[in-house]
């Protein structure tokens, strides 16, 4: 009785009791979410396009942040190491594209996605070998990342916005907006959607499919590299942050491979349900569930519904 | 293999029937409202266009889909909504419109796999290898080579089927169905796409497995002739409604039967 | 030439159907096998410690996700989880029944990874592919928070670590700060050559048959009555099993003690790492693989200093982990591209070489 009063009851009495820290806790978790959605989209776009499952897309949100701080602590100017993180990025997508897919293209999904593991290990090497492995501070001041705290007094207590937690929301909204747009307006966009369906299709807006795949590695790249300066101001840039960015796989079965909607409710999801658990109802077990919280709810979803929340319902051919 | 329970006089009396089934996908309907049924060791052609629903009936006789509407029964038995495997169980065996092999184990294991149903051995043993298990296994065996030998395709035994021809792989499936003596046999297209020799050597195992072990089976087949000559009965679907049933010559002289095959090329 | 296919007819099935049904291959294992025994008394105690404990022990774990992934078809990235569970049942066994042989226990606390295992394998009956891949890094993070949280698994030691408590077999240690590398060698030794003769009986049968089934074909295997849930959680209790058991034969009988770290997603990884390059499907190849990837930082941590001390270089061991990152990551695209059936393809190519040897096909 005891622990059932513990887990259906006090923390829903404790949220009543005080709005403030649901509100703070609310907070946390949409900030965090739209960082989910932000690097699940990374996943989507590649996966639209593609049809690959990107594992590494994690990996290259630490990588990218890693060499931007990285050439920043060698001497170089910010900007400068902004735009050369952007190329190395361009760089990345190519040699992928050449290395990678190229050969493996018409191979079992399965296998281009355990690909993406060889691509994820060598990276984190690569990473770490030019850039030592130890934790990085991520550049703030010099990107114009806003610094400080807005405390604001409601429901009797104070709820702190950081600052930089503000400008992480509203430059994720702004990505997902601005790649929203991007999928359904423009013509390369139209074509990468096309190109999911028939491969005819982005032939004929005269891009060939393996320009195509170096266009959405090289988005997803800079997707990533967003996600990885947003994060790494407020975590630090380590690889350690990858298992952050793994959470965005949760998130991807919620809101399904394929769509971007799916992508921003999933993240917000995963987002505010794993901060709510965490506070509310990690101190009965100990705390720090938030490293699986995200998988368990996807998991839970997924035998609930496997198609995701947005996919349809196949129906298997034989 | 087994032997007959008693081919000639089961003839007759009903061991499938199918009444008023519809099956819809989302919007598209595959079957509507279709009856018909299998007599003990008969072989019944099903045939049709293309998109006609055929392989959508078979895919319901064996529990892949589950009608929207109306029921099957077998032997005697309204099927409750089944799995796939509650439908094997039950003695029906089925190949596939598209090869459905296991593609890296060889024309043994496949045939092996169709034994699945039938061996019994415990996980202890299995663990060992020795025993139960290993006599079970040689036993199966026996039997597997039986088929092999009745489909003569000794030659291909120890192949992956991943790199046999279409028309060989067409055969093992045959076999990995046989494997299961069943008490009906659904074959797909067991034709589709092999050159006249090999239907010819196709179209006589089918019938020997119907005479010869007295089988049931139901045949979906594009090729006329071949159903002409094998099938006791055809049943007609046409955008998945029965458009006419009856032995070779009442459908072939059908107008609606001929109407629907006018615009295809055959 | 001595590998010859020629002469030997099978008269019978049994004959027929064993599994090395060459005599030649009989001969190979016998003598491989008598020759890693023979290595217990000729090796020294840095190559027993240092290669051949921890190769046979990834070599067994190797063997348990090739069961899943490479035979079942079941993607898993919880198999450093899986091992964890072995290793922490097996601490929790010999501590609260020290008088029951070691070798017991090890065998015994598979069986809890394995019940861990076919819970998490659950979901594999709705969800397939990469979904159930997200599905399995559920377990290996929850596990993992377990090992952390659970002070009890640890049976309330302060530093949060398992240690080997000293046990013995026929008098002679086995776990502990005064078993000898050659006892522990030869313990791990009996039980990886006793679990791979039962994997191999497995994978040869109707089991087998059934796992592969549901890997290449998975709605033709259920229609053939395969039923396919059981099927799979079969795969997954008795893959658990096998990592389970080398859990715990990695924190006794080689490290001799751990954290919960040994069992992070990285180990997950690299025991996948071993079955793709050795081979998904091929128990051989599980060793194969495991040897690659477990050797070569060794090799690279005694290599590359050698050839970079002429120019003045050192390199840290932490370059070398570096390098070996990127060694292994590269590796693997590159084996799924040349071969994706890994090292175990090209063991046979070469094998049926020398049995035409010396005619070129
Ligand atoms: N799994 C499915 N999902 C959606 N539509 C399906 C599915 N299976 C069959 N159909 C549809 O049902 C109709 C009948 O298909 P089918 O039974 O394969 O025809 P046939 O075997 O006679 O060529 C077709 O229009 C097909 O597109
Ligand atoms: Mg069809």
């Amino acid at each position: 009785m005891d622990i059932l009063y513990k887990v259906f009851i006090e923390p829903f009495v404790f949220m009543g009791e005080a709005p403030d820290l649901l509100l703070q806790t609310l907070w946390e978790g949409l900030v965090s979410g739209v960082l989910y959605a932000l690097i699940a989209l990374g996943f989507v776009l590649i996966f639209k396009a593609s049809g690959v499952f990107n594992f590494a897309q994690g990996i290259m949100v630490v990588f990218s942040a890693l060499i931007l701080v990285g050439l920043y602590e060698k001497g170089v100017p910010a900007f400068l190491a902004l735009i050369l993180a952007i190329g190395a990025m361009l760089l990345l997508a190519v040699a992928v594209e050449r290395v990678v897919l190229r050969p493996l293209v018409n191979q079992p999904d399965i296998i281009l996605f355990m690909a993406t593991f060889g691509l994820t290990y060598f990276l984190i090497g690569l990473g770490e070998l030019i850039f030592g492995g130890n934790p990085k501070e991520m550049i703030t001041g010099p990107l114009f990342l806003p610094q400080g705290t807005t405390e604001l007094e409601m429901f009797g207590g104070l709820v702190r916005f950081q600052h930089l937690d503000i400008a992480a929301a509203v430059i994720a909204s702004i990505m997902i907006g601005l790649l929203a747009v991007f999928f359904s307006k423009t013509r390369i966009g139209r074509a990468l959607r096309a190109v999911a369906d028939s491969h005819k299709a982005a032939l004929s807006v005269g891009i060939s499919l393996n320009q195509i795949w170096v266009i959405v590695w090289f988005a997803a790249g800079i997707v990533a590299l967003v996600a990885g300066i947003m994060w790494g101001a407020r975590s630090g840039v380590s690889f350690s942050l990858q298992i952050i960015a793994l959470k965005a796989l949760p998130v991807l079965i919620l809101g399904g491979f394929t769509s971007i909607p799916g992508a921003i409710i999933g993240g917000l999801i995963i987002g505010v349900g794993e901060k709510l658990g965490e506070f509310y109802w990690g101190p009965l077990v100990g705390g720090g569930i938030e490293t699986w919280l995200a998988y368990v709810i996807a998991l839970l979803f997924l035998l609930y519904r496997p198609q995701g929340l947005f996919g349809e319902k196949i129906i298997e051919r034989i | 293999m087994r032997a007959p329970d008693n081919p000639v006089a089961a003839k007759g009396d009903v061991l499938l029937a199918v009444d008023n089934v519809s099956l819809g996908f989302g919007g598209v309907k595959a079957l509507s409202d279709v009856s018909f049924d299998i007599r003990r060791g008969e072989i019944r052609a099903i045939i049709g266009p293309n998109g006609a629903g055929k392989t959508s009936m078979l895919n319901c006789i064996n529990g892949f889909y589950y009608p929207t509407e109306g029921r099957i029964t077998f032997k005697g038995v309204k099927r409750p909504k089944m799995r796939p495997y509650e439908a094997a169980r039950g003695g029906i065996a089925r190949t596939f419109q598209n090869v459905a092999l296991f593609k890296s184990m060889s024309t043994l294991d496949n045939i092996m796999a169709g034994r699945s149903l039938k061996m019994k051995s415990n996980f202890f043993w299995q663990l060992f290898r020795h025993g139960p298990a290993m006599k079970e296994e040689v036993e199966h065996r026996r039997v597997v080579e039986e088929i092999i030998d009745f489909l003569e395709i000794q030659h291909i035994r120890k192949i992956p089927v991943g790199r046999l021809p279409y028309g060989l792989q067409k055969r093992v499936e045959l076999g990995r169905a046989l494997a299961m003596e069943p008490d009906l046999l659904l074959l797909d297209e067991p034709m589709a796409g092999m050159n006249l020799e090999e239907k010819e050597d196709m179209s006589r195992f089918i019938l020997e497995v119907n005479q010869q072990f007295g089988t049931t089976i139901a045949l979906i087949e594009h090729d006329m002739g071949v159903v002409m000559d094998l099938s006791d009965r055809v049943v007609v679907l046409e955008y998945g409604r029965k458009i006419a049933d009856g032995t070779p010559d009442v459908v072939k002289s059908d107008q609606r039967v001929i109407d629907a095959y006018l615009g295809v090329a055959h | 030439m001595f590998y010859r296919e020629a002469g030997q007819f099978k008269s019978t099935y049994p004959a027929d159907m064993a599994i090395f049904p060459l005599r030649e291959d009989r001969i190979g294992i016998a003598v491989i096998i008598l020759a890693a025994y023979s290595l217990a008394f000729l090796g020294n105690a840095f190559l027993l410690q240092a290669v051949m404990i921890p190769f046979l022990v990834f070599s067994l774990a190797a063997i348990g996700l090739n069961i899943l992934t490479g035979y079942a078809g079941l993607l898993s990235l919880g198999t450093g989880a899986f091992m964890g569970v072995g290793a922490y049942a097996c601490y929790k066994l010999m501590t609260a029944f020290p008088d029951v042989n070691v070798i017991v226990w090890i065998f015994v606390s598979g069986f809890f990874s394995a019940a861990i295992g076919a819970l998490f394998g659950l979901p594999s009956l709705r969800i397939k592919g990469f979904y159930l891949a997200v599905a399995t890094l559920a377990a290996q993070f929850f596990l993992q928070w377990c090992f952390i949280r659970i002070p009890w698994l640890v049976n309330y030691n302060v530093s949060g670590a398992l240690d080997a408590p000293l046990r013995t077999l026929f008098g002679i240690p086995v776990l502990g700060a005064t078993a000898t590398p050659q006892t522990r060698y030869l313990v791990v030794l009996t039980i990886v050559i006793l679990l791979t003769w039962v994997a191999s009986n497995l994978v040869h049968g109707r089991i087998g048959r059934a796992w592969i089934a549901i890997r290449d074909m998975d709605l033709a295997a259920e229609l053939m009555g395969i039923r396919p849930l059981q099927t799979k959680l079969l795969a997954f209790a008795v893959s658990s099993y096998y990592c389970g058991v080398a859990g715990a034969l990695l924190v006794f009988l080689w490290y001799g003690g751990a954290e919960y770290d040994v069992f992070n997603i990285n180990q997950s990884f690299f025991i996948l790492f071993m079955v793709i390059i050795g081979g998904l499907g091929s128990l051989i190849g599980s060793f194969f693989g495991a040897a690659l990837i477990f050797i070569l930082p060794i090799v690279l941590g005694i290599v590359l200093p050698a050839m970079l001390s002429p120019f003045g270089l050192s390199v840290g061991a932490d370059v070398i982990e570096h390098l070996r990152f990127m060694i292994v990551g590269a590796l693997i695209i590159f084996f799924l591209i040349v071969e994706p059936h890994g090292l175990a393809r090209l063991w046979q190519i070469g094998k049926q070489k020398l049995l035409v040897w010396p005619f070129p096909y």
